[in-house]
């Protein structure tokens, strides 16, 4: 991998047309940027490896019928509590002699469906509050700040606690309450994205052409606050995903037999002096996870936000 | 007059933010599937019993005048009574959360004491493997579930080597020994001078507590390493190295200085986050704490507890939150 790019009289080469400096179209520019962010997010082996681990993750729960050498439901009572390494049960049998490689590899859906769906929830309501907030300015802002700061001073953890006592347990609940508190600080970033964007010259002229705030939002806002959102969420996973373990180990998020990896853990718990590794697995599981969003999150930062990088 | 304006403006917010924590809470108890009138009166009252706890608790009276008396009964300090115990629940609050006010407090101490110095130190020796280990230090910090890691932590130092009480705030022998007059144990057990109980409460806080420590540890160093690196790129810094100062003076009379006031903010946000994070390290630890009440009534669906005890955190944690906003804006001239 040579890095010529753009050499004169050469062939023109899909990296040389990704690497250009006088692009030809929008789209050819857009890639071209993606492209440069691509090279400079690849020299960064730890994000990388966090990069690795989540495809990984995606690849484990698509496949995970193929790949679980059990049913993790499929209970063996004169088999429970097998140790590591044992035939046929690598990392052994939890107290109802389900396997806990397959538990785990099963459970890889439920977290994926968690952190999928709070990704999308809080950051979209964030935006929606964020955007219109700062384009409009005023009392309306002044209302919808107000309220933001009165979310964003609330304990996290013990208010979703509050919001799935209210709802009743379940991993729909557990994300709709771990998105009911992840919402401002998204909010409060639009906002200041808004804030900046708005009084650009760029929108002036959109306005000038007649372009109502509805469409000015829709199209020329929010395409501009999604990268620094995106890092923000990225960043936030491990959070999500750390909160999301935390109610199923209480007992609020996935309820028994689902292999939930909190749940599991708190399953394991009651064994934890002489059998270890049934609770010890799980936590391994989430801990990768999480670590190797804290990874892609540093990675992404530096490429998408140099400003305030951490190195 | 600016400071009075800016007194009133403060505690207007204050104001707003907890009449906020109330509306929530009052709307969780709104919407909960639970029956506030059957879980008292019971499913073979008559009709008569039932409608008139029904009045007697306010619940003919439109949403707005019940939020009223909600928030009347709140400022008194009346939570309403347990389902689980029969007793108020505010009393229940008050017995239990010095516990969780202790573990939180020696955690927080721990994180300063423990990420301060490290984050000064990989911000000066910025690349240094010491700078790697702090980054690997706070990276795990942020990634493991802090409920597993106290299981774990138990599992070793408990079961395997023994170094530590486990579960509980005190051995079975020591429980209800002492008389409760701060409710820390480690306190009152110093005051009282009971050496045997202050051993061993210290024998079974110190995992709890270090583990929480190590949380804020990990935010505090981060935090103490990019607010150094700032000061340090500053030209005053230059400065002070051209007229010959020492390293040490350059970075500890210079440098920090100028970041005290910045630390202290995230030191209180640290502690009003393990205020409310000790509620799975109780969980784990058999703690008598507010997060091992709240998490207990939640799973008795006694609303009444739940609620109670998430206003109590709640308004700690939004009084030790715009403490911090406060120190910030009036210390801090650059914030001006």
């Amino acid at each position: 991998m040579t890095a010529t790019p753009d050499t004169p009289g050469g062939a023109p080469t899909l990296r040389s047309w990704l690497l250009t400096e006088t692009p030809t179209s929008r789209r050819h520019a857009r890639y071209s940027s993606f492209y440069k962010g691509w090279l400079s997010f690849r020299s960064n082996t730890m994000a990388m490896i966090g990069l690795g681990i989540l495809v990984a993750l995606v690849a484990i729960a698509i496949f995970a019928p193929l790949i679980a050498p059990h049913d993790p439901y499929a209970q063996d009572l004169g088999n429970r509590l097998q140790p590591l390494g044992t035939d046929g049960h690598v990392l052994g049998t939890d107290s109802l002699g389900r396997d806990i490689l397959s538990r785990l590899i099963f459970g890889s859906r439920i977290t994926l469906y968690i952190v999928a769906l709070v990704a999308l929830i809080a950051p979209i309501a964030g935006l929606l509050v964020g955007t219109v907030s700062g384009y409009a300015g005023g009392f309306v802002d002044s209302v919808l700040m107000r309220i933001t700061d009165i979310f964003l001073a609330f304990p996290r953890l013990v208010l979703a606690l509050a919001f799935v006592a209210a709802l009743g347990a379940g991993i729909e609940n557990a994300v709709l309450a771990i998105s009911l508190t992840a919402w401002p600080p998204y909010a409060r970033i639009a906002r200041a994205e808004t804030l900046t964007i708005r009084g650009s010259d760029f929108i002036s002229a959109v306005r000038l052409q007649g372009a109502g705030p509805l469409r000015i939002i829709m199209r020329h806002i929010w395409p501009l606050c999604v990268s620094s959102l995106i890092v923000r969420v990225t960043l936030d996973m491990a959070g999500i995903i750390l909160a999301a373990a935390g109610l199923g180990f209480l007992g609020l998020g996935a309820q028994p037999p689902s292999p939930e990896w909190g749940a599991m853990i708190s399953e394991g718990r009651r064994f934890i002096l002489d059998h270890w590794w049934v609770a010890t697995m799980p936590g391994l599981a989430i801990f990768t996870v999480s670590l190797a969003f804290n990874l892609l999150g540093d990675g992404l930062r530096d490429v998408l936000d140099p400003k305030d990088s951490g190195s | 007059m600016p400071v009075l304006w800016k007194i009133a403006s403060v505690i207007g917010s204050i104001l707003v933010t907890m009449l906020g924590l109330l509306f929530v809470t009052f709307i969780i108890g709104r919407v909960m599937p639970i029956d506030p009138v059957l879980a008292i009166v019971g499913e073979r009252a008559s009709q008569s019993t039932y409608d008139a706890v029904y009045v007697q608790l306010g619940l003919d009276k439109p949403l707005i005048v019940q939020f009223l008396y909600y928030i009347g009964d709140v400022v008194r300090g009346d939570f309403g009574i347990s389902l689980l115990n029969a007793r108020p629940v505010a009393e229940d609050i008050a017995r239990v959360f010095p516990a969780t006010l202790e573990l939180a407090t020696i955690g927080v101490i721990m994180g300063v004491v423990l990420g301060v110095p490290l984050g000064v130190i990989a911000a000066v020796k910025r690349g240094s493997w010491i700078d790697q280990v702090a980054r690997v230090v706070a990276l795990v910090g942020y990634s493991m579930p802090i409920f597993w890691l106290g299981l774990v932590g138990l599992l070793i130092f408990y079961g395997i080597l023994g170094w530590v009480g486990g579960p509980g705030r005190v051995g079975i022998f020591y429980v209800d020994v002492m008389p409760t007059i701060t409710g820390l144990l480690l306190v009152d057990s110093l005051i009282d001078g009971n050496w045997a109980v202050f051993k061993d409460a210290f024998s079974h806080i110190i995992l709890p507590a270090s583990l929480l420590g190590y949380y804020s540890l990990a935010y505090i160093s981060r935090m103490t390493r990019s607010f150094m690196l700032e000061q340090l790129s500053a030209e005053y810094i230059t400065t002070a190295r051209v007229k010959g100062m020492s390293e040490w003076s350059v970075v500890w009379t210079h440098a920090f200085k100028n970041i005290r006031v910045q630390l202290i903010t995230v030191i209180a946000l640290s502690y009003a986050g393990l205020l409310e994070g000790s509620v799975l390290t109780e969980i784990i630890f058999s703690w008598p704490g507010i997060g091992s009440y709240i998490t207990t009534a939640l799973l008795a669906a006694d609303m009444n507890a739940v609620l109670g005890g998430t206003v109590v955190v709640g308004a700690v944690f939004i009084l030790l939150n715009i403490f911090s906003d406060l120190l910030y804006k009036f210390l801090d001239p650059r914030a001006k």
